[in-house]
């Protein structure tokens, strides 16, 4: 399925509930205050948060107003013109290799199946790909992780549950570079970001992972649930601060969730959406384009 | 602080605003709506609901009682908090168990937490006697199986599963099987889904017909944003579930989640995941999350907390000193100790109302700052300890000496006492009843 299509299919409630109520109100000719309150609305219950809300109506009211747009069509133009350069502003990172990605986030954002994804999207690319089950904490991770790397045809590193998650990486590490490999993907365990112990693991693990292969490009992407509300923006801050952050992947985006807050984040912490998650298949993860996202959502 | 910036605060803020000023016009209370309207939205409360929330809201707030009063500011609060509450629920709801064994049916979707509150639940219903039995309907999600077993060993419950099968048939077969083993309450596990999904909702409804469950429980990730009304209002829907359960409280969520959910189900919230350990787990107490909500704090928590963690005859000690106003260095001693059992400051002091107000630093909340306070009092005289007031430069400079720290870190420690003295005395209810920080 192409990227368009998939996307068009995961968002297709996005698009039927927003497009509809936008259609709706575009239709009628007055763009006036009632019009920017109903626009609020719409905007704000697909969780893109007070913030970017207001900044893009602002935006679009400065835009519509200095050029004379007063025609449904028109305004639509502007608005998806506004959302896509948000959402563009900072560059998708160029991955080069050997590459370590580790992958974080809360608890069960679906940073596994994210691992097991990106596994099956590089070995595809003829990509040598190694994965690290560096979540030792939840019961029966490296298990599940185990279950992704057969499915990716990859080779795994774990320990036992309870075993020392950065003596789980460092092992990881000597093999990539022992066996020559393009890609080490690190599943880290859930964590709030709001645990100070838990964040202090985290850079334990990113610090070591640079120490022990300097050459590499090290990366760090967030999985956000495309689910989660205002909170995403917390998450997003502070694991950035921990870890800094290189990008974001968006899952669950196959529900009904509106996935809005990526916008917002993307405003405030200029960290660029990579991936989103569109089911639980090994194939369910596609390359973000900010363009075919705002135009889907239509 | 992380915790608790938000809605809490915003509230505050606004009411203290109005607090100055005594009197509300009508112009007063929509400038404050709006704010709440904005501070709800933030907090993820539904559009919908929140729409809701503030039309019940000025209706009661535009009655001719409030602006008249002079003490407005506490109508409006009143208002709002009474209006979340019966939103939320109003009273504690419990887990209405019946048939033998006991079915209890989870269901959510993917990353809620499902099968770790199966066995908070198996660990808390084992606490009261009953004999547990976990079954693994999860058969979709790789090493599902094995975290349940796993969380079925720590919950010291019985487990049951029959690999990757029909997980209707797991479940009617787990019946068979919790009655052999003498189980008197089954809980079912199973995978997470999307709402939207109809073969695995089906799935759920097949579970449902073989095996009617006494209580069929949604989980929710507190963090849920705009969609928890629909995720909600689909599961109950086909489902018609009996209650819910939230999830991750312990994040900085602001748990706007919770309002929609009831709201759109009318189902009550039974229970909170409050960590990843098997204990953590509470009652949901719609006062107290109002309260948290609008940043009174969760005090009542606490004070529960305390009683766990304290015993029954010092908290009644510490509430005696504290309405005698003698509430000494001795006391605060006592509190770092129950703080410790607790689960640290930074939680209790996240649950404590207003505590964003009082500016404390991050490094303030250094637990090892705690043990110098400890070993400052220590080396205090009873008669010190009993009435700091005297102790004055010299005995300072002792204390400091004693205890290996510097006059810096007893001043310190004198003014951290006197502040939390004082958050004491605004803990104090109406009527006598003293509502104990710690
Ligand atoms: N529908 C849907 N489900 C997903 C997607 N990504 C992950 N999931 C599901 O979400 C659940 C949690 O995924 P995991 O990959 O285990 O999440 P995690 O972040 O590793 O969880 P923890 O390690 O427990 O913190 C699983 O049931 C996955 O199948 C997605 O894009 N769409
Ligand atoms: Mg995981």
């Amino acid at each position: 399925m192409s990227f368009f299509k998939k996307i068009w299919e995961a968002l297709k409630k996005t698009r039927e509930s927003i497009g509809y109520k936008l259609s709706q109100l575009f239709g009628g000719k007055v763009l006036d205050d009632d019009f920017y309150d109903e626009l609020e609305a719409i905007l704000l219950s697909s969780d893109m948060g007070a913030e970017a809300t207001l900044d893009i109506l602002d935006r679009l009211k400065d835009e519509t107003d200095s050029r004379k747009i007063k025609d449904r069509d028109g305004v639509l133009r502007a608005l998806k013109a506004i959302m896509i350069e948000i959402l563009e502003e900072t560059p998708i990172p160029q991955i080069t290799t050997p590459a370590v990605i580790t992958v974080v986030g809360v608890n069960g954002v679906g940073k596994t199946t994210a691992v097991g994804k990106l596994a099956k999207y590089f070995s595809a690319q003829k990509l040598n790909v190694l994965i690290a089950a560096a979540d030792t904490f939840r019961a029966a991770a490296s298990e599940q992780l185990s279950v992704w790397a057969q499915r990716a045809k990859v080779k795994i590193v774990r320990q036992d549950q309870g075993a020392d998650a950065a003596s789980v990486v460092y092992d990881a590490i000597q093999s990539a570079k022992a066996k020559d490999m393009d890609i080490l993907l690190i599943d880290t365990a859930g964590r709030l970001h709001n645990k100070k112990n838990l964040m202090e693991e985290l850079k334990k693990i990113v610090r070591i992972s640079e120490r022990e292969f300097d050459q590499a490009n090290h990366l760090r992407f967030l999985v956000l649930d495309a689910t989660t509300g205002q909170n995403a923006i917390s998450q997003a801050d502070i694991f950035n601060e921990a870890v800094s952050l290189d990008g974001i992947i968006l899952t669950k985006l196959d529900g009904t969730a509106k996935g809005g807050v990526a916008l917002a984040i993307a405003k405030r912490l200029a960290l660029p959406v990579m991936f989103v998650g569109v089911g639980e298949g090994i194939d369910d993860l596609i390359e973000f384009d900010a363009k075919e996202f705002v135009e889907s959502m239509f | 602080m992380a915790f608790f910036k938000g809605l809490s605060e915003k509230l505050n803020h606004i009411f203290s605003k109005i607090v100055h000023k005594g009197r509300l016009s009508e112009l007063e209370i929509n400038t404050a709506l709006r704010e709440i309207r904005i501070a709800l939205l933030e907090a993820d409360v539904n559009f919908a609901v929140v729409k809701d929330f503030i039309n019940k809201v000025k209706q009661k707030a535009t009655g001719q009682e409030i602006l008249e009063s002079l003490s407005a500011s506490q109508q409006v609060i009143k208002i709002v908090n009474e209006e979340l509450i019966s939103l939320m629920g109003g009273t504690v709801a419990k887990l209405e168990l019946s048939g033998n064994p006991a079915v209890i049916m989870m269901c959510g979707l993917q990353g809620a937490g499902k099968t770790t509150m199966c066995g908070k639940l198996a660990h808390l219903l084992k606490k009261q006697g009953r004999n547990v039995m976990l079954a693994a309907c999860d058969v979709y999600r790789p090493a599902a199986i094995k975290q349940l077993q796993i969380v079925a060993q720590s919950a010291n419950a019985q487990s049951f599963e029959q690999g990757v099968s029909n997980p209707v048939k797991i479940a009617k077969n787990a019946i068979k099987e919790a009655t052999k083993k003498s189980c008197d309450v089954l809980i079912l596990d199973t995978a997470g889904r999307l709402h939207i999904n109809d073969e695995l909702m089906q799935e759920l409804e097949d579970i449902i017909k073989a095996t009617k469950p006494c209580e069929i429980l949604l989980t929710v990730d507190a963090m849920t944003g705009q969609d928890a009304v629909t995720v909600a209002s689909s599961f109950n829907q086909r489902l018609d579930i009996t209650g819910v359960i939230l999830t991750k409280l312990d994040g900085d969520t602001r748990g706007g989640a919770a309002l929609s959910v009831r709201a759109v189900t009318g189902k009550p919230i039974k229970f909170c995941g409050i960590g990843e350990r098997i204990g953590d787990i509470e009652p949901f107490y719609p006062d107290r999350m109002a309260s948290r909500i609008l940043g009174m704090g969760d005090v009542l928590t606490l004070i529960e907390k305390a009683q766990a963690a304290v015993s029954e005859e010092d908290l009644k000690k510490m509430e005696r000193r504290l309405a005698e106003n003698t509430f000494t260095l001795d006391d605060f001693l006592t509190q770092f100790d129950s703080i410790s059992k607790m689960g640290g400051l930074s939680q209790i002091l996240g649950m404590m109302p207003g505590a964003g107000r009082f500016n404390i630093k991050e490094s303030e909340l250094d637990e090892s700052r705690i043990k110098v306070f400890k070993a400052i009092i220590q080396s205090m005289t009873p008669q010190e300890r009993a009435n700091p007031a005297i102790i004055k430069a010299s005995r300072r400079k002792r204390i400091a000496s004693g205890s290996g720290t510097s006059i810096q870190q007893v001043n310190q420690l004198l003014k951290q006492y006197e502040q939390t003295k004082e958050l004491m005395r605004k803990f104090k209810g109406k009527g006598g009843k003293i509502r104990l920080p710690f």
